[in-house]
């Protein structure tokens, strides 16, 4: 996945890309009205870069040379402009991915409750299918509902790998994930709404076994797994 | 210590849970936009008064005096802008996220009174591109202020007027320093700048621009409201009010908290989050966003403030609290953390890319038993090497922290490091902990430490911690 001209070669015999003229690239009527209602927000039509790239993403699946030439002529900016501030995003994307993206945060305070595992799992339970995009995030900003994942924009957890089968039936069907988990629901005030697989009950915890201070969210698979816990 | 002993006044959260708090009606019922009226009242430099009275200082990380950051930009008739930062990516904060979802109102008063104070004209909410439902309800509040001529042209009969655009961006941390935020804000790679010039006299498209953090913003219509003096009689001297706490990681009950600045750290680690869970102590603990250095649980009696965190070698920095239990090996956290900047790094720099890539590289090289202990030595001097030596502080956010776990943990991280050597010199790298334990090499430790590390990094290169590679299969 890196850029071309890090482990591929580049052509530098090729002429740059100009500025496409409007009437060569044709451009959903849509997206264009986007495109330039958003730079009508700003005094300088550039700073239109990210939203529109947005945009057209959401209509292709990707920054696709097609989608970055579309947004090019109706910006009135080059082609590599645009690819050089798409390929510095994390949320634009600059390869084909599936329509449906599943970010999982693996920052500190979701990893320190077992989102490597979940990450795993959840890679495991996708197993190649083109249309769900699963990835590693960094902080996604909910470290109140660690771990958890972004589907398709909306925030859900906290999540276990149980957890997993019922998300992606959701997410396949076009139905609202796992609508209890969504952090839109979350009160503020109820901080038992949060992260809750962490010895919320703390006598059960004890029933475990005192001598294994293992904690329950803690990855038993992957990470410890030559313990073979449960 | 307990949680009914910190009932700390609400500014921020008050009646946060309450239904349709984000509608405009519900706001003005609960007194919502009576400040703005009582600001546009005011001349701008009164307002500007109160706010450097209340001794309000950033909310985002530097904890810079707001009511000075204002009197920076230059006066006279010209384009000068506000920039709010909703760019909430510091791991462990998510403050910004409640107050914008549950109260975007507050935080569209709050940013009007202060581009009156400033003499905006044009401002801009540059929010992070993963916060959808949260930018969402600041557009839908945005529309409803608008109608109301909350915002827009001379804005209640003031003369004042003020655009405001929602910008989402698309998933880049250094997008929340402030000139990589103006850089991306214009369209362009969210490179950090040189400062000097600063924002306040050249910024957002050359112009003057008052940058300001999310929960700073919202804070100013309460401060209207209470009065400056009034408001600065919270916390304590020079931390003064109200902080959004974000608690996470090894707490019982994790969340967002609002506390008066200056309590004692263990109040809101153990007291409002309940602590690390039944049988376990803090072995360290992130006081504000892991960029900051780390302190352990000999420090949780620090009263929380700005000035007392910085003597104690550490920051409040964005007030968000990670709290790791003693059961983690100091070295996941490391490794968590530079992990996280090399993907970030912007590659502008070369102390932070590089410094932040070989981190990585020699953390891994410690957890693969190819290190020696003076590779500890060697990675404590390329932290030095970063600090104060590029352009922005992404580089030292990472170099601070790391820096203090090699300083306080040195014995745990040498420990693992003779571990995992022995594990792999024992010829095969699945020997057994019961086969290192026979060898005397898991005496000191509680449990083993060669646990999860960074399956699946999404940044370049990254190892699959998989089992298997250099660490024990079943």
């Amino acid at each position: 996945m890196s850029p071309l001209g890090w482990d591929t070669a580049a052509d530098l015999e090729k002429p740059p890309a100009e500025i496409p003229s409007p009437g060569e690239v044709d451009v959903p009527e849509g997206l264009r009205a986007e495109i330039e209602a958003h730079m009508a927000n700003y005094p300088d039509r550039r700073s239109a870069a990210l939203p529109a790239l947005a945009a057209a993403q959401r209509e292709h699946g990707w920054c696709s040379p097609q989608a970055i030439a579309q947004v090019a002529a109706v910006m009135r900016v080059t082609p590599a402009y645009l690819e050089s501030v798409a390929s510095f995003y994390d949320m634009l994307e600059t390869e084909p991915v599936g329509r449906h993206s599943v970010y999982v945060c693996t920052n500190i305070s979701c990893s320190l409750r077992g989102a490597d595992a979940l990450l795993a799992d959840f890679q495991r339970a996708v197993d190649g299918d083109p249309e769900v995009n699963v990835r590693a995030f960094e902080c996604l900003g909910a470290c109140d509902i660690a771990p958890m994942a972004s589907v398709d924009g909306v925030y859900v957890g906290p999540l276990s790998s149980q957890d997993i089968p019922a998300l992606l039936d959701d997410v396949r069907a076009g139905r609202a994930v796992l609508p209890e988990r969504q952090l839109a629901r979350r009160l503020v005030a109820d901080p038992h709404a949060n992260s809750t697989e962490f010895p919320q009950h703390p006598a059960q915890g004890a029933a475990h076994g005192g001598a294994n201070l293992e904690l329950p969210t803690e990855d038993p698979a992957t990470a410890r797994g030559r313990r073979e816990p449960r | 210590m307990a949680a009914a002993d910190t009932a700390a006044p609400m500014l921020l959260f008050t009646d946060i849970d309450e239904p349709g708090l984000a509608t405009r009606e519900v706001y003005e019922r609960r007194g919502g936009y009576e400040s703005l009226r009582r600001a546009l009242a005011m001349s701008p430099e009164d307002v500007l008064a109160q706010l450097e009275a209340s001794g309000l200082r950033g909310r985002g990380g530097a904890g810079f005096a707001m009511g000075k950051k204002v009197s920076f930009l230059p006066k006279g008739a010209m384009d000068k802008y506000l920039v709010c930062n909703a760019d909430e990516s510091e791991p462990g904060t998510f403050k910004d996220r409640e107050l914008m979802q549950k109260s975007p109102h507050m935080l569209v008063e709050g940013i009007v009174i202060a581009s009156y104070a400033a003499g905006a004209t044009r401002s801009f909410i540059y929010i992070r591109g993963e916060y959808v439902l949260q930018a969402d309800a600041l557009d839908a509040a945005l529309a409803e202020a608008r109608e109301a001529g909350y915002v827009g042209d001379d804005i209640l009969g003031s003369g004042h007027s003020l655009t405001l655009v929602v910008h989402r961006g698309a998933g880049a941390y250094i997008c929340g320093e402030e000139t990589g935020l103006l850089d991306s804000l214009e369209g362009k790679r969210g490179n950090p700048r040189l400062k000097p010039p600063f924002p306040a006299n050249q910024g957002l498209y050359q112009g003057p621009t008052l940058i300001n953090n999310v929960e700073t913003l919202a804070t100013v219509p309460a401060i209207i409201r209470m009065g400056g003096e009034e408001y600065a009689k919270l916390g304590v001297e020079t931390s003064t009010g109200t902080k959004l706490v974000s608690v996470s990681g090894h707490v019982q009950r994790p969340g967002n908290y609002e506390i008066e600045l200056g309590i004692p750290s263990r109040e809101i680690v153990y007291g409002l989050a309940g602590g690390p869970p039944e049988g376990r102590g803090v072995k360290c603990w992130f006081p504000g966003g892991s960029s900051s250095p780390v302190l352990t649980a000999d420090d949780l009696d620090l009263p929380y403030d700005f000035d007392t965190l910085a003597k104690a070698g550490s920051m409040l920095g964005s007030g968000a609290i990670i709290v790791v239990d003693d059961a983690t090996p100091i070295l996941d956290v490391a490794m968590k953390t530079a992990k996280f900047y090399r993907h970030e790094s912007c590659g502008k720099c070369t102390p932070c890319r590089e410094g932040t890539n070989w981190t990585v590289k020699m953390l891994e090289r410690i957890d693969a038993g190819e290190a020696t202990p003076m590779d500890l030595e060697i990675m404590a001097s390329v932290q030095e090497h970063i600090i104060g030596n590029c352009l922005c502080v992404l580089g030292d956010a990472m170099a601070m922290p790391i820096g203090s776990m090699i300083a306080k943990f040195k014995d745990e991280l040498e420990a693992h490091m003779e571990r995992a050597r022995l594990r792999r010199g024992s010829g095969d790298r699945i020997a057994s902990d019961s086969a290192l334990a026979a060898q005397g090499a898991l005496a000191n430790d509680p449990r083993t430490m060669l646990g999860a590390t960074g399956a699946g990094d999404q940044a370049p290169g990254a190892h699959e911690g998989a089992p298997g590679t250099h660490r024990g299969g079943a």
